[in-house]
């Protein structure tokens, strides 16, 4: 059982969703990247549980399609 | 090219072996590096006479482990070289991580006082070679033959019979047991077609070890894109001799050959040191690092140890201080069973316990490489975030991963442990002996040791080893300050071997002969303890049946 707290908690969504968007204005590639990656270890660090952290990952992975990464190599 | 320091020559010599028929002896170690020459002091100290076999004709050359941890001190001290690594060898203690031109974050890996070893020296590989050679012709015990190399290896169930090339010519050697010390490219792995399976990281090191006098602090400095090395990474060490570590990271694209020569390198550290800074380069390589292991370490009557087992990348030393609580694992185990004082059952538990140890080597040397190699953008951008965040936040900072220091492993799901919680090694302290100032360790080294903790009150046993026809139980008291001196016993005058062994007065723990912790009780019973004894040494049966009597 979760405990990660999926029911609507934020009031004017619309809001924050134009403000997520408008953070990323003019960025690059790698610069919204950080960006992205610099929101989420500041509210994973808030949130101060890596078990919920980790529930949340796990449907943020859920829905995506998979390739094999090109990364680094075995032997 | 080294100015500092002039690898010794070992002469070969002739071994009676080359003469007569195929000699058999009971322990070959193939490789005479750091971890080879470990356990042949290590055998020797408890009595077992080893072959060692050496291509090479001297100790290791040129750039390699440098940071010898804490655990790796206590071990060598108890093979009798730990003074001189600690005396020779540069302490340090803090790690200090830069980000640009600012630092983001600090480590004390050895917060407290009261310990004999500092958390880390640094010292060239080669001495600690050095010495260990030494040490292995002291004891008298250790048949050292250089210029002998393996070409071949037959296992069989019962023993290991090897080719040998030699100036003089090939011969044959059999033995009871191999120990394949023989390093990262194992030969001996390979003749047994072991797969060596894990990860590459696809970026290439440059090593050089310059000197040069400068005053930099004897600290563990890590730079993450540095204003004189853009975009990659930079460490810096101190070692004994006025040489000084550097890495620096280069990218998989580089070109390992022409980044070697000096008018490549020199301006690099002119980048990093100073234009006017002096500086003679000592020794100069090109790595790419991995992270590997074979799936097990035992195979039949062949025991793998050090980079031959397993390799990790070099970013927290876990390499050589691994490999070095490896044959502290293998050594008293198989000196037992040589001298008919355990089933060779006991041999497997070398695998039950150092394969949960190496993958905690693996998985914190994978993780610092993935930080300090990121292999994708994803990964980038974390480690980007991480760094930026860490200058003005706090919290990011015990995100910054360069690397996390080998610790000494926690054997937590041994077979050998009689209840949980146990399988750690026991934490040095200060303690008075006969009114002087000693050290807790050295007096867990031989056998087993049951600890006692004790005042006034505490019965404890009259002799001071027990049961000398068996596997012999040394008994340590260990007295509270303000109780009443006893003959032999240990005062514990700052109640530090309280604080870290978590001891109360009438309690006792028994260690093994590699100082883990095995088991522990409330009060004292002696069938408890040989049960428990018993158990280390892999008697399952007679554990249990002791286990039964003492319900
Ligand atoms: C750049 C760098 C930095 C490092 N820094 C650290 C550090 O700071 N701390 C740390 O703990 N570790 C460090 N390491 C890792 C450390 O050097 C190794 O883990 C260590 O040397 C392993 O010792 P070993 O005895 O298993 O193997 P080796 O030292 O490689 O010894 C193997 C021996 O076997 C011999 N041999 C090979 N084949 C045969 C054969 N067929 N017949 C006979 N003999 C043979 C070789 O001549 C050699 O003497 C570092 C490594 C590198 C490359």
């Amino acid at each position: 059982m979760g405990r990660l707290n999926t029911l609507g908690r934020i009031a004017a969504p619309d809001e924050l969703y134009e403000a997520l968007l408008e953070a990323h204005r003019d960025l690059d590639e790698a610069e919204s990247r950080k960006l992205d990656a610099k929101l989420i270890l500041l509210l994973a660090n808030h949130i101060g549980d890596a078990a919920i952290v980790r529930e949340a990952l796990d449907i943020a992975r859920a829905g995506a399609t998979t390739q094999t990464s090109p990364g680094s190599g075995t032997a | 090219m080294p100015k500092t320091y002039e690898n010794p020559v070992f002469a070969y010599r002739r071994s009676p072996d080359q003469d007569g028929p195929e000699a058999r002896h009971p322990v070959v170690i193939v490789g005479a590096g750091l971890v080879g020459l470990a356990a042949a002091v290590d055998l020797a100290e408890r009595g077992v006479r080893t072959v060692v076999l050496d291509d090479d004709e001297t100790v290791s050359f040129g750039s390699r482990a440098i940071c010898f941890s804490k655990r790796t001190l206590e071990i060598c001290d108890r093979l009798g070289v730990g003074r001189q690594m600690l005396d020779k060898g540069i302490t340090w203690n803090l790690g200090r991580v830069f980000f640009g031109e600012r630092e983001v974050y600090s480590f004390d890996l050895l917060p407290e006082s009261g310990h004999q070893f500092p958390a880390f020296v640094n010292l060239q590989q080669y001495y600690a070679e050095e010495w260990l050679v030494a040490r292995a012709a002291a004891t008298g015990l250790v048949d050292l033959r250089w210029r002998n190399r393996v070409t071949g290896v037959q296992a069989r169930d019962d023993g290991v019979t090897l080719q040998i090339e030699t100036p003089d010519g090939p011969y044959p050697l059999a033995c009871d047991w191999l120990l394949a010390a023989d390093g990262a490219k194992s030969f001996v792995r390979r003749e047994l077609g072991l797969e060596f399976k894990g990860q590459v990281f696809k970026d290439r090191f440059l090593i050089a070890d310059v000197v040069m006098q400068a005053d930099f602090p004897t600290e563990r400095w890590f730079w993450f894109d540095p204003p004189f090395h853009k975009g990659q990474s930079a460490l810096l060490h101190k070692q004994p001799d006025d040489v000084w570590r550097i890495d620096l990271q280069l990218g998989w694209d580089a070109d390992p050959e022409a980044e070697k020569r000096p008018e490549k390198v020199i301006p690099r550290l002119k980048a990093m040191l100073g234009e006017d800074a002096r500086f003679d380069l000592e020794w100069i390589s090109v790595y790419t690092f991995q992270c590997r292991r074979i799936d097990r370490f035992r195979h039949g009557r062949v025991f793998f140890v050090g980079d031959a087992a397993h390799q990790v990348s070099p970013f927290g030393a876990r390499g050589g201080n691994g490999g070095i609580q490896d044959t502290d694992n293998l050594c008293w185990k198989l000196a037992y069973v040589l001298q008919g004082k355990a089933q060779e059952s006991l041999l497997d538990s070398y695998d039950a316990e150092r394969i949960p140890a190496t993958d905690e080597n693996i998985l914190n040397s994978t993780r610092s490489t993935d930080f300090i190699t990121p292999k994708n953008p994803a990964s980038r951008a974390f480690r980007d975030a991480v760094l930026e965040l860490s200058a003005e936040q706090p919290f990011a900072r015990a995100w910054v991963n360069s690397g996390r220091l080998s610790k000494p492993a926690v054997l937590s799901d041994s077979p050998l442990s009689s209840g949980a919680g146990l399988g750690w090694t026991a934490p040095d302290a200060p303690v008075l002996r006969d009114g002087r100032a000693d050290w807790l360790l050295p007096h867990l080294h031989e056998d087993f040791t049951l600890l006692i903790y004790a005042d006034d009150e505490t019965a404890v046993p009259e002799e001071s080893v027990l049961e000398t026809g068996d596997v012999p139980i040394r008994v340590l008291t260990v007295m509270l300050p303000q109780a009443a001196r006893r003959a032999g016993a240990l005062v514990d005058a700052e109640g530090l071997v309280a604080e870290r062994l978590g001891l109360a007065p009438g309690q006792w723990l028994l260690f093994r002969p590699d100082q883990h912790a095995c088991a522990r009780g409330e009060m004292l019973d002696m069938a408890g303890v040989r049960a428990a004894r018993d158990r280390a040494l892999g008697r399952v049966e007679r554990a249990a049946a002791a286990q039964r009597m003492v319900v």
